[in-house]
């Protein structure tokens, strides 16, 4: 290998790769058999961080940064005067291997710019994943990019190889889309979600059938939408997300902040502001609706489309029903515990296993790891707990904002739960 | 007080416990041999490890605490803490005073809780450890990661390692409890070794393979070009990745 030319590929399609914020290797369930290399059916590590904080998993590169497309929101748009490279299949899995090798990361992320056609592009990203798994019997990771407007057959060969497949939405509603994404049709994209969603299910009642039926995509597929860059709510946006939960059976919708990189007039100008905190904030709804029992008309409505950017989702939902508190943790159910600001789902676990031994007081929340600055508005326990009186002041917000402001005074303090687990919601 | 003495393996461990019951010593206290001090005036009981006895403890345990409950105590027990012995003892006998009852789950016992901390600790550092070790390839074939985790967590990791790489050779060394896991392409075994350190530690050592430091400086440039500088965030960088953790890591390297 030309490890020279490799280098300047690598940086610029390592560059090109990193808008994309999904870097989860959880879900796959593929062994290491006959003394082959790697094993996905562990949970995905972290193997490092950037300095951003984001997990590093998986090694995450485009094939090509050549595009025929022209998306205003992305750095590879045909008309970006920026310099372009092209991996070769080879390339790709010399670098994959060699990095799994080391026990620098968990598998490969393979995504790329469209180059003549749709189909193309996807036979090379299949001919990767495909060649990994049949020629070097690898069972690492691999998450493989689907190419909209792919053909079925591609699709589908995709799914037998990847663990992951997935289709950016980007811009979560068809307006937006026309904006800023005039030669994507919203249609081709969500037709390979579609498309795998039933092949999914189509593997299943196979495997019901037959044991050894092929897995299919086993950890599923995810999205991806850009927050801030169209002119779109956080209502829409979750209820884009609550709608391909449901209806696409997604494993995961990554929310990721505009970052600006470009001067088109239609989208916010290169230097403002990426939108961090309400990224945080839509991946705390996003927590909300998947574990802890919420619906997406719960946490947000028409009248009140956007997250509160002070409090967290579920500290605000409390905060606007208060009649539905004090919980008494003694003997509420663990779906009301759950609801409780401070409260995480392992803590809440935690609390029913031992309430059946003790009758619980602060100290023992506090010991089983309730964040019990914010918890101790809105529970009654077996010893006195002098904060509950203010549970119906009017500004109760304003207490509580003052009584927890050093964890909130840098926003994104908590951010390091983001993609890994919710030890924010507690 | 009765001060008993075990050769600071968990069998070791096991059968003191074994023998307190026995013999009904009263209020214990457990010492690793290591740890003994001549000054203590009491002679200690010194324990000879035996394996039926640890087993009866752990089969015994393992009824009422489960699988879960008896893998707490394990880790617990690696974590090295001092005094840690004592501590698993009141676990343990908390648990003979309830028959029947998985007392791991009673997180308002004091015993119990800091068990399960200690136990979560040393979980955390057996998952970095599986996260940040870096394999180097030596001339020889042989995949090399040193660690020096703060806790003994070399063992519990050994499968993780195993179920991964299973077509070249690996080993991964203990730099400070100066003992090894290696794979042969067949088993994993545990080895104990002196190695001189100085000798992997130099770059430009000849014990590398020629390609070595052309992988290494790729994935430091990957490293460097996945991140969102827009988005640098060094508090949230610092917590994931302690500073203590940066000798493990190759994309931390100066080249
Ligand atoms: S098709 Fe994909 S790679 Fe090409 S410009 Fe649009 S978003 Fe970017």
């Amino acid at each position: 290998m030309n490890y020279e030319k490799v280098k300047e590929k690598l940086e610029i399609l390592a560059d090109a790769a990193k808008y994309d914020v999904s870097c989860s290797s959880s879900g796959g369930n593929r062994k290491n058999k006959n003394k082959g290399l790697g094993d996905s059916s562990a949970t995905g590590i972290c193997h490092t961080y950037t300095e951003d904080g984001r997990c590093v998993s998986l090694l995450k590169i485009l094939l090509t940064n050549f595009c025929i497309y022209d998306c205003a929101y992305c750095v590879t748009r045909k008309s970006n005067d920026i310099q372009r490279a092209a991996f070769t299949v080879e390339e790709v899995i010399d670098l994959t291997i060699n990095f799994y090798r080391r026990n620098y990361i968990e598998g490969l992320f393979l995504s790329s710019g469209i180059f003549k056609n749709a189909d193309y592009t996807m036979e090379r990203l299949v001919r990767v994943a495909k060649k990994l798994r049949l020629e070097h019997n690898f069972n690492g990771y691999i998450h493989l990019k689907s190419i909209p407007g792919a053909s079925d057959d591609l699709m589908r060969e995709a799914g037998l190889y990847a663990d992951r497949l997935s289709m950016n939405l980007e811009i979560p509603t068809e307006s937006g889309l026309k904006l800023l994404a005039p030669d994507k049709n919203h249609q081709d994209m969500i037709k390979p979600m579609g498309f795998v969603k039933n092949e999914l299910i189509q593997y299943k009642e196979e495997k019901k059938k037959f044991k050894s039926t092929p897995k299919f995509a086993p950890a599923g597929q995810s999205t991806q939408v850009i927050v801030g860059a169209a002119q779109e709510n956080d209502f829409q946006i979750i209820q884009v997300a609550d709608h391909f939960y449901k209806n696409f059976d997604l494993k995961r919708v990554y929310y990721s902040g505009y970052v600006p990189i470009s001067n088109d007039a239609r989208l916010p100008a290169i230097g403002a502001q990426v939108p961090l905190v309400r990224e945080n904030r839509l991946y705390q709804a996003d927590w909300l609706m998947r574990f802890y029992g919420f619906k997406a008309n719960e946490i947000l409505d028409k009248n009140n489309p956007f997250l509160d950017l002070e409090v967290d989702p579920k500290m605000s939902w409390a905060l606007r029903n208060i009649t539905q508190f004090p919980v008494i943790i003694q003997n509420a159910s663990l779906e009301m515990i759950l609801r409780v600001p401070g409260i995480g789902v392992k803590s809440a676990h935690k609390i029913v296993q031992s309430r059946r031994f003790t009758n619980l007081n602060l100290d023992h929340l506090k010991k089983i790891g309730v964040a019990v600055n914010r918890a101790r508005y809105f529970i009654s326990v077996s010893n006195e707990n002098s904060h509950l009186k203010f549970l119906n002041a009017l500004n109760l917000k304003e207490i509580i904002l003052s009584d927890t402001k050093s964890k909130f005074e840098n926003p994104f303090s908590n951010q390091l739960s983001l993609l890994n687990d919710d030890s924010f919601l507690r | 007080m009765t001060i008993l003495s075990y050769d600071s393996t968990f069998e070791g461990f096991l059968t003191t416990v074994f023998e307190i019951f026995e013999f009904k010593y009263q209020e214990p206290q457990i010492i690793k041999k290591d740890d003994l001090q001549r000054n203590i005036f009491a002679t200690p009981v010194e324990i000879v490890t035996d394996i039926t006895k640890s087993d009866r403890v752990i089969k015994k345990l393992t009824d009422q605490l489960q699988n879960d409950g008896v893998r707490t105590l394990i880790y617990a027990f690696l974590s090295e803490k001092v005094g840690v012995e004592d501590l698993l003892f009141k676990v343990i006998n908390y648990a003979v005073a309830n028959k029947n009852k998985n007392i791991m789950k009673d997180f308002s016992n004091d015993a119990v809780l800091q068990v399960s901390q200690l136990t979560k600790s040393v979980g955390r550092e057996k998952h970095r450890m599986e996260a940040f070790i870096r394999f180097e390839l030596l001339k020889d074939g042989i995949y090399f990661a040193k660690i020096d985790p703060d806790f003994d967590v070399l063992t519990l990791i050994m499968n993780h390692f195993k179920n991964r790489y299973q077509d070249q050779k690996w080993l991964i060394y203990d730099l400070r409890r100066k003992y090894g896991v290696f794979y042969d392409l067949k088993s994993v075994e545990i080895v104990s070794l002196d190695l001189d350190v100085k000798l992997i530690d130099d770059k430009s050592s000849s014990v590398f393979s020629d390609s070595e430091i052309q992988y290494q400086k790729l994935w430091w440039e990957y490293f460097d070009h996945t991140n969102i500088k827009e988005r640098k965030n060094t508090k949230l960088h610092l917590q994931h990745v302690p500073k203590r953790y940066w000798k493990y890591l190759t994309e931390k390297k100066i080249f």
